[in-house]
């Protein structure tokens, strides 16, 4: 077997000769990543448009099942990986969240597409959420509208690169893995003219120059 | 468990026990009924769907839809914008035809402003949208075999086809999915060099999938045991209720505005029209598959007959474009049915009222009655066969 992951602190030259004999060294972290990155098994969970070249992705012709990823499961109990593909509207938003929440970790999630990571085409109408990493957070943003089945598969790539660089101890420990870390997020409410929250402090920041959209307190 | 156990010894009794113990009213077992909410999130119901169901047992005695999860404010914003910007917000309707969207769009504004589309132009329209047709007849029978426990293989051959014809809709428009191609008084651009020959090859291997598709499928035991004589619709309600497309078609009656209205080109062009008989869920499946056989047909003769020409009316306006004040319907058959844009103008440079008649969401609204009476299971199914895309429903 080969190594599949360099960022351990195995020795290079030993693991090959090793290697050769028949023997496999490796760290935990690395086989912990190596196992985890190879199957995350994302939501069956569609939105709107995305949601076709999402399925389209795990079709005959491009097939996410090459990277592990092609079972899909209805529940978000089972599922790793949330993949938010297509306008989230006012009315969805607290059932995004609601779903998320429902994840068990270590979960990731994937916002595909203009309208989920910023709104889209869609922006200006009065019932479409700016973006949903206003309430959760969002590992890989892919822009494009929609994606295309490519653009799914480098974010999916992406997505296990992160997980394979992610170092099980210290602080920088993934979320999983950190107790004091939130695994779970407010789900939104209907106010009277809009959600409230507008957005979770949490998890996004309006950026510089700009307004969160929310009234000042 | 009781009946279960009572069943197993009245069982040595002979066989005239079973059968009265299998016909025996579940009236003295009368409980209370179960809601179930099924959707948004829920596997089968084709988007953000949901449907309140009250079950007495299995049985649905009580369906209500509940839309909006995908209101994405479609009309309030094309009213805003200049004629020519609503019209890639059309492309996110029924994000399975967007050429057909496209049309039906720019038809309506013809209409309303008298413009006049060059011979080729509308060739093309009508191959764009058969296209279109194909890819979405193929993709719902993938979708509604699916949902009857056939994961995989019915779906995968469709999204096989679906790309051939994929990669003819991007050499053609730049675009998968979201083409905004057709423009006011014709198309966006020329058809590439050698597209009409790949064209031509795609249509004459499509029967062949065709084929394979009804050996697989069409006299299956499960499929006919699932839905014959499940969700019927009767043609005096289908016509009452407004339902239009193969939905209609399937309950027997002959209403297809390619023959009715003869909009474009379609008279030129020899196809027939499929009619059913009994309006189930089978006869909706089947009417899917004819269709796309006809859709060949027309497809084969536009390809051999398409005229050279420009594609788009040279002296229609793109920029500055204020249509006179009036009012004009367009509508075309789309795959879903009948598709109509209704625009209303006062003379400025965006219309001051945009409707759109969705067919998907009128033919939803029958979901009910034919799902009265029937399993669980089979509201599923019923759904699936209506055909319905949340992007045209809640717009």
């Amino acid at each position: 077997m080969e190594m599949m992951s360099t960022n351990g602190s195995t020795d290079e030259g030993l693991k090959s000769e090793l290697g050769r004999q028949g023997i496999v060294v490796s760290s935990f972290n690395e086989i912990y990543n190596w196992g985890r990155r190879n199957s995350v098994w994302p939501m069956q969970f569609g939105l709107a448009c995305c949601a076709i070249e999402m399925i389209a992705t795990t079709m005959s012709r491009f097939d996410l099942a090459r990277f592990g990823a092609e079972v899909f499961r209805p529940s978000p109990r089972q599922a790793d990986l949330m993949i938010v593909s297509g306008t989230v509207t006012k009315k969805m938003a607290p059932q995004v969240v609601r779903l998320y929440n429902q994840m068990a970790e270590p979960k990731y999630v994937i916002a595909m597409g203009a309208c989920a990571i910023s709104g889209g085409p869609f922006k200006q109408g009065y019932n479409v959420l700016k973006g949903i990493d206003r309430y959760i957070p969002v590992d890989v943003h892919i822009p494009g509208c929609p994606p295309r089945p490519e653009a799914l598969i480098h974010a999916f790539m992406t997505l296990q690169r992160q997980i394979d660089a992610q170092v099980l101890t210290g602080v920088a420990r993934p979320r999983h893995l950190n107790a004091s870390a939130p695994s779970e997020f407010p789900i939104p409410e209907f106010g009277d003219h809009d959600l409230l929250p507008s957005h979770n402090r949490e998890v996004w920041k309006a950026p510089p120059g700009r307004s969160a959209g929310e009234p000042s307190e | 468990m009781a009946i279960l156990m009572e069943s197993l010894t009245r069982r040595n009794h002979g066989q005239n026990a079973e059968i009265e113990i299998f016909t025996h009213e579940p009236a003295s077992l009368d409980g209370e009924l179960m809601e179930v909410s099924m959707g948004p999130q829920h596997p089968s119901t084709h988007g953000v769907f949901r449907m309140n169901v009250a079950l007495d047992g299995e049985t649905v005695v009580k369906l209500k839809p509940v839309f909006g999860y995908l209101h994405r404010n479609h009309e309030k914003i094309a009213e805003g914008a200049s004629y020519l910007a609503a019209m890639p917000y059309t492309d996110r309707l029924d994000y399975f035809c967007s050429l057909s969207n496209n049309w039906a769009y720019a038809l309506s504004v013809e209409a309303l402003a008298g413009i006049t589309v060059p011979e080729r132009a509308e060739y093309i329209r009508v191959i764009s949208a058969e296209l279109t047709r194909l890819v979405n007849h193929s993709c719902l029978i993938g979708f509604l075999v699916q949902d009857m426990g056939a994961s995989g293989t019915p779906l995968m051959y469709a999204f096989r086809e679906r790309e051939k014809i994929l990669d003819l809709i991007e050499s053609l428009t730049g675009a998968r999915m979201m083409c905004n191609y057709m423009r006011f008084g014709g198309c966006r651009c020329d058809l590439p060099t050698g597209w009409l020959d790949e064209a031509r090859k795609v249509v004459a291997e499509f029967p062949r999938f065709l084929d394979e598709y009804e050996a697989l499928l069409s006299s299956n035991e499960v499929l006919l045991a699932r839905t014959q004589k499940v969700g019927v619709l009767d043609a005096e309600l289908a016509v009452n209720a407004g339902i239009t497309g193969p939905m209609l078609r399937a309950s027997g009656v002959n209403y297809d505005l390619r023959k009715v209205d003869r909009y474009g080109i379609y008279d030129r062009f020899s196809f027939r029209i499929p009619l059913g008989d009994h309006g189930d869920v089978y006869d909706r499946y089947m009417m899917r598959l004819l269709e796309m056989r006809e859709s060949v047909t027309i497809l084969e003769q536009a390809l051999k007959s398409i005229p050279e020409g420009p594609v788009i009316d040279p002296k229609a306006k793109i920029r500055g474009f204020r249509p006179k004040p009036g009012e004009a319907y367009g509508r075309i058959e789309s795959p879903k049915g009948e598709l109509g844009f209704y625009l209303i103008s006062d003379g400025s440079a965006n219309p001051s009222r945009y409707r759109i008649r969705p067919p998907s969401l009128i033919n939803l609204t029958v979901l009910e009655d034919m799902c009265l009476g029937h399993k669980i299971a089979d509201v599923v199914i019923i759904l699936g066969s209506i055909d319905i895309v949340l992007g045209e429903v809640d717009r």
